[in-house]
């Protein structure tokens, strides 16, 4: 045990040490290709999102030339050359490749949003019905109990039939109905974290309880927690997705892939590209979201 | 399968055992030789990472996925194991060969009735019916010892105690007669007094069986009092083999030598003669230096000699038994030379009493919540975990509490600290009564003067933080300084306490072993200058030679800072080692108190005997009495009326001891007794642990 | 046990009242809203007016609550709006229906899940293991509108083996619940078959299972009597919440295929502003809900005998 002479180096400032942290974890993912295809996927969407106004060749409302095949598929004709719309156009005439990439930016600001909201209000119930038990575990519980035992579409069907559909009920609505879900996980982490030693040493330090709550427990159920948020991710998109395919969801003119495809649904046998493209676009980002849930719990599993 | 029954009935020789793993092979076991004949019990004894387990998965042929047997042989009655088609090899486990886990209720099936679990062996093995296992599970559920068979059969695992448990795991494996039985660390989880019942069992079942045993722990005591042969390992390596006499009169090898001077023998004193831990740290198995694992710790290391080639095992010539040692200069070294007496610390000077219990009381409100409960009245139970607590504890002192589980020592240390307050009674430190107070209302020097080291080193600190920036914390929340530098200046002067590299500072939790752990633990206890510590179990999770550098680490401590320490633990032979005054708990009570002498010599509480006469000794030459217990711990919502202690009682007089609390009886100034049996009777009891004078031995090892 | 169930039942009967008054505060607060869905847009407040009157709808909101609890109970709902005739002459059959549907789901889903489950778990990290956790992940990723419509397009469109829609106009007629069941089985085994793996994979490594090995039983026996006993515990549970995910999972099958089911209703219902309706058929789904949460609770407890008996 020799005892260093040099001074370490200062602990580099906090958030520039966990940006490195987080990246270096991505970098873990490398060990699993299940991982890695998923994330592959869900950057690539996020990509299309976010350079949306420099993709889209054509506005996703405007109304061009209806019943179009997609791509090689298109003659041509006087006003149009061929292959113009490169995955075809619906019955109205609108480019559906536009639609597509403006539809993932619709989910992809949506999604996040909801399931954030949910995590928030969910761990800070999961924390506190955890850490202090008694009358607030029970109630709490209680209370999460009460809206899982909701059938989820049900919930979502009479809220937003009652309210009338729109972003904010959206998130709203999901919040309320992933909330709980959530606050079963971080409790059920709670209760195994707080009978650590390091809580009792905090403890007996005089920390505030939502002190320990926060920077003593939560860091450390970060690995459950990050591999459900990709899940409920998921799970997000598909209910946006299902909405949208009710008729439930955002009111136009925001194209929603679950909605293209519910519009187009009679055509289908004649023009199956009408619906073909915007199944694989969602199925894909929500592949994607899965693939990347089950890589990160491999490489948390085998730290 | 042709079993040769005049062969040994394990032969190993030359066996070399490995793990892949993504970093490549790391060898496990090297160069491994061992011959056990029949009924012959040998152990294996080493620290963590020595391989000693493995060698036991080996001889079963259950290395899991990524271990190999590389080279070598292992042959069972003649019979090459490594040979063996997988059918072949089930109708040997269980039936021929035997295992004794160390959990035992982890190995045991949860869903199952036990019963179900033992009858399978039997049935499986010998094609015998069902009602014939079942006769004969009850007959050997009889032979450890099990009262009210039938009920165990019935019973599911979790319904029984981790004593019962294991002994129900013990009949399992002796179910189908096998001749050889394989433990591991069988009494590893279990309390004292149940191991001390359960090593005793070991011990006659071999004898009345017939079996063979490969008994492996890291307890040099425990090996003692169950095996004829030892084998030391280190590194993957047997370092020293021999009986158990020789070896442990004369070890030969540094290792070996080391490893007795690390434990708490009834011959060590904290102040005339303590610990010596062994330097340095255990080398990672990939990093294993060339010749000799154990060179570099080695005090008696040769450059250019022990590190040049490989050593092999070596006789040891002008012994009686089979003593064989792995180091090239054995012949050279004589360990009583070596004796140097300026080892010796000062003894620390004994201030004011700084801790004062005063009757203190804690019960816990339970609430039974089903209709018969409340229609009788009773749905709400009190758990009495602490009841009457008098003692006081001084400045430098260190006053040892000794008790198992249940008997209420953590709930004293929660009252202590403020995570609970207490229901009755005082408890006075520095003035005011903290019984009362709970640690939120507490000031930041109260807090910072009393605080508290933790058992279990992987949990001791949080794993997301940085050690620097714990530490930081603590230091910062008792006030002790506020500046940013100050603060990282006192936290570089903790690291320096603890003998910990300053570069510490930056690191996670997870890149420290578990002795590094607990010195940041200690650091972070000592972070606002405490006069008390509470000490809870420390060291009971580290191997030994860690152990005894941090049992050291503290003493000094503690010597410089003239901190007073709490020593809450359930091994007495630290406690002896260790304490000034020892408090002995039971059932939340205090049954015994007293100095360490008062305590060891008689008059004896009845539960004190039974707990001195539990503790493993590794010295061949100290005699103890053996007294064993018999009968449950009570439960703690149901505590008996008189004196807790008697449902297990040796002594038991008679109703009283069931209808009244025994009053407290003072021996002497300051050592006091709860017993019913007048203090005269327990006067003449003989001492329960004899330890020979230095002219009367055989070998001096101190 | 006795008092655990009763509990149960009685949390049960809790929570009904509760999501009951919830629901009905938030649908029937609004009484000239009410009048307005009930009587239709065109109609004059005069004559809403009458009709609130007339059917009690000027009384305190908890006299009107306990009036429709009494009414439920006894399965008395109202009138559709809609439908213009008591909703219960709807809504039963229609129920019935998706309890074929969802029975027939069931029967191929739960033995398909559970048999891939324990294969994927007992050797976990092997290729079939693998393929099956791959194979888990991908179907649970493609919502069901959009399986729907792979399905379609290939057994409709391209293979012409089944028809397109549900409607059993003429009767009842079993191949056309298969796509609808292909859709449902499909996106469900998926998760089922990954928490069976799970539990499977996590008992696999338990030293109980060690021991089993080591006294010497036959792989046979340590998987089936050790192994599984502890092993189907959790996707038991997994199972009857199933029941719950259903109710809402078969709302967009009901919907795309025309299938005359209780979702297909509740879907119509909500878009249509029918109260009554949306009252009974949420009532309803949270009754099964709370039932099978019940005995899924109580079936846990029974089989866990660390729980069973202490």
């Amino acid at each position: 045990m020799a005892e260093a002479t040099a001074t370490p180096s200062m602990p580099a400032p906090t958030f520039g040490a966990a940006l490195m942290r987080a990246i270096r974890s991505f970098a873990l993912l490398r060990e699993s290709w299940v991982g890695m295809i998923g994330a592959g996927l869900v950057f690539f969407w996020i990509a299309v999102a976010l350079l949306a106004p420099l993709l889209a060749p054509f506005d996703p409302n405007a109304t061009l030339m209806p019943f179009q095949k997609p791509g090689a598929l298109f003659p041509g004709n006087e006003t149009v050359a061929a292959g113009t719309f490169w995955l075809g156009t619906d019955q109205l005439g609108r480019d559906i490749l536009s639609r597509i990439i403006w539809g993932s930016q619709t989910v992809l600001i949506y999604a996040p949003l909801a399931t954030l909201s949910a995590y928030t209000v969910g761990i800070l119930m999961g924390l506190a019905a955890g850490y202090y038990r008694g009358w607030m575990d029970d109630l709490l519980s209680r209370v999460a109990d009460i809206i899982l035992s909701f059938p989820v579409l049900v919930l979502y069907i009479i809220i937003i039939a009652t309210i009338g559909a729109s972003g904010v009920v959206i998130i709203v609505a999901i919040t309320f109905a992933s909330a709980p879900g959530i606050m079963r996980i971080v409790r059920g982490l709670v209760l195994d974290l707080r009978n650590r030693d390091y809580v009792a040493a905090a403890q007996t330090r005089g920390e505030s309880a939502w002190r320990i709550m926060l920077v003593e427990i939560l860091p450390n159920a970060r690995g459950p927690l990050i591999v459900d948020a990709c899940l409920r991710l998921g799970y997000v998109i598909i209910t946006i997705g299902v909405l949208g395919f009710l008729g439930l969801g955002l009111p136009p003119p925001n194209p929603d892939w679950g909605g293209m495809i519910n519009f187009s649904r009679s055509m289908a046998l004649a023009f199956p590209h009408m619906v073909l493209y915007s199944c694989v676009a969602i199925s894909s980002l929500i592949l994607g979201f899965n693939l990347l849930a089950d890589g990160l719990r491999e490489v948390s599993l085998r730290d | 399968m042709q079993f040769d029954e005049n062969a040994p009935v394990l032969e190993i020789k030359d066996l070399n055992l490995s793990y892949w793993t993504r970093a490549g092979e790391i060898p496990a076991v090297i160069d491994f030789s061992l011959t056990i004949d029949k009924g012959e019990s040998i152990g294996l004894v080493g620290e963590s990472g020595c391989g000693k387990s493995t060698v036991a998965m080996a001889i079963m042929q259950y290395m899991g996925g990524n271990g190999t047997i590389k080279s070598g042989s292992i042959k069972f009655k003649g019979v090459e194991l490594n040979t063996l088609a997988p059918d072949e090899l089930r109708r040997l486990r269980g039936a021929e060969i035997s295992m004794i886990y160390q959990e035992p209720f982890a190995a045991l099936n949860p869903s199952l009735t036990l019963g179900t679990q033992l009858k399978e062996v039997p049935i499986i093995h010998e094609g015998i019916t069902d009602r014939e296992a079942h006769d004969r599970a009850v007959k050997v559920l009889g032979d450890v010892r099990l009262p009210d068979p039938e009920r165990v059969m019935a019973a599911y695992p979790h319904q029984i105690s981790g004593g019962q448990q294991q002994r129900v795991v013990i009949a399992m494996g002796l179910l189908s007669n096998p001749s050889l039985l394989l433990l591991d660390e069988p009494t590893t989880a279990l309390d004292v007094t149940v191991e001390a019942g359960i090593t005793k069992l070991i011990a006659d079942i071999a004898k009345q069986y017939g079996t063979s045993q490969v008994y492996i722990s890291h307890n040099l005591g425990l090996i003692l009092e169950v095996c004829d042969r030892v084998f030391v390992m280190y590194s993957g390596e047997v370092v020293e083999e021999g009986t158990i006499k020789s070896l442990f009169t004369w070890p030969k090898h540094p290792y070996t030598h080391g490893l007795f001077g690390c434990i708490p023998l009834p011959t060590a004193d904290k102040n005339a003669a303590p610990l010596k831990p062994i330097r340095g740290q255990l080398p990672l198995p990939h990093e294993r230096p060339t010749g000799c694992n154990f060179g570099p710790r080695c005090d008696f290391f040769a450059d250019g000699r022990c590190n040049s080639r490989d050593i092999a095992m070596t006789q040891v010539t002008g012994s009686a038994a089979d003593h064989r040692v792995r180091c090239e200069r054995w012949t050279e070294l004589d360990f009583a030379a070596e004796i140097s007496h300026d080892e010796q610390k000062p003894p620390i000077s004994i201030g004011d009493t700084v801790l004062e219990v005063d009757g203190m009381q804690k019960y816990y409100e339970v609430h039974d919540r089903s209709i018969a409960a409340i229609i009788a009245g009773q749905s709400v139970k009190l758990v009495k975990a602490n009841e009457a607590l008098d003692f006081d504890a001084r400045e430098g002192e260190t006053v040892a509490i000794v008790g198992e589980s249940g008997c209420g020592k953590s709930t004293f240390a929660k009252v202590l600290m403020g995570l609970e307050t207490a229901t009755d009674g005082e408890v006075r430190y520095g003035g005011t009564n903290i019984g009362e107070v709970p640690v939120r209302e507490r000031t930041p020097k109260q807090i910072g003067s009393l605080q508290m080291v933790f058992q279990n080193p992987s949990d001791t600190l949080n794993p997301s933080h940085t050690i620097g920036g714990q530490i930081g914390r603590v230091i910062k929340k008792f006030g002790v300084e506020s500046d940013k530098v100050k603060i990282r200046e006192r936290v570089l002067e903790l690291l320096d306490l603890v003998k910990l590299p300053r570069d510490f500072y930056i690191r996670r939790p997870r890149q420290l072993s578990g002795g590094q752990k607990q010195r940041v633990g200690i650091a972070r206890a000592f972070a606002g200058n405490p006069a008390m510590v509470i000490a809870d179990e420390p060291v009971s999770a580290l191997d030994v030679s860690v152990a005894a550098a941090v049992t050291e680490l503290l003493t000094d401590i503690q010597r410089e800072h003239k901190t007073t320490l709490l020593f809450i633990s359930h091994d007495l032979s630290v406690v002896r080692y260790l304490a000034d005054r020892i408090v002995v708990m039971y059932l939340g009570q205090i049954m015994e108190r007293g100095t360490t002498d008062e305590i060891f010599d008689p008059p004896y509480h009845p539960y004190t005997e039974a707990l001195l006469s539990a503790v493993p000794i590794a010295d061949p030459e100290v005699t103890k009495r053996e007294i064993v217990l018999e009968g449950n711990l009570p439960s703690v919502m149901n505590p008996p009326k008189g004196c807790p202690f008697t449902t297990r009682c040796q002594h038991k007089i008679g109703i009283i001891c069931d209808e009244e609390r025994p009053a407290v009886q003072m021996a002497s100034n300051g050592h006091a007794i709860a017993c019913h049996i007048p203090l005269d009777e327990l006067r003449q009891a003989e001492p329960v642990i004899a330890v020979p004078k230095a002219e009367e031995r055989v070998h001096v090892t101190q | 046990m006795l008092i655990f169930i009763a509990k149960r039942l009685g949390f049960m009967i809790i929570t009904m009242l509760v999501v009951s008054m919830l629901l009905f505060v938030l649908l029937e607060i609004n009484v000239d809203g009410v009048a307005t869905k009930v009587l239709g847009p065109y109609s004059s407040q005069e004559s809403r007016e009458i009709w609130l009157q007339e059917n009690g709808y000027r009384d305190p909101l908890a006299v009107r609550y306990g009036r429709w609890l009494g009414n439920a109970a006894v399965g008395d709902f109202g009138d559709s709006v809609r439908f213009k005739v008591p909703v219960g002459d709807v809504m039963w059959p229609r129920l019935w229906n998706t309890a074929i549907l969802g029975f027939w789901t069931f029967a191929i889903m739960i033995p398909l899940s559970l048999i891939l489950g324990i294969l994927a778990g007992m050797k976990e990290g092997s290729k079939l293991d693998r393929a099956i956790s791959v194979t888990g992940i991908a179907t649970t990723s493609v919502p069901e509108f959009a399986s729907a419509v792979f399905l379609s397009a290939i057994f409709v469109f391209w293979l012409k083996w089944l028809p397109g829609t549900s409607s059993m106009s003429d009767g009842f007629s079993f191949k056309q619940l298969l796509l609808p069941i292909m859709v449902l089985v499909l996106y469900d085994f998926g998760y089922v078959a990954r928490m069976t793996r799970a539990s499977m994979a996590e008992v696999m490594t338990t030293h109980y299972i060690r021991t089993a090995v080591l006294k010497g039983l036959p792989y046979r026996q340590v998987i089936l009597k050790h192994a599984l006993r502890n092993a189907l515990i959790a996707p038991f549970t997994v199972i009857m919440l199933q029941v719950n995910w259903l109710l809402s999972g078969v709302i967009v099958v009901e919907f795309f295929f025309a299938y005359k089911g209780f979702g297909a209703l509740l879907l119509e219902a909500s878009l249509n502003q029918d109260i009554f309706m949306i009252e009974a058929c949420a009532m309803v789904a949270v009754f099964v809900a709370v039932g099978t949460q019940t005995i899924a609770d109580v079936g846990y407890t029974y089989l866990n005998p660390r729980i069973r008996f202490s």
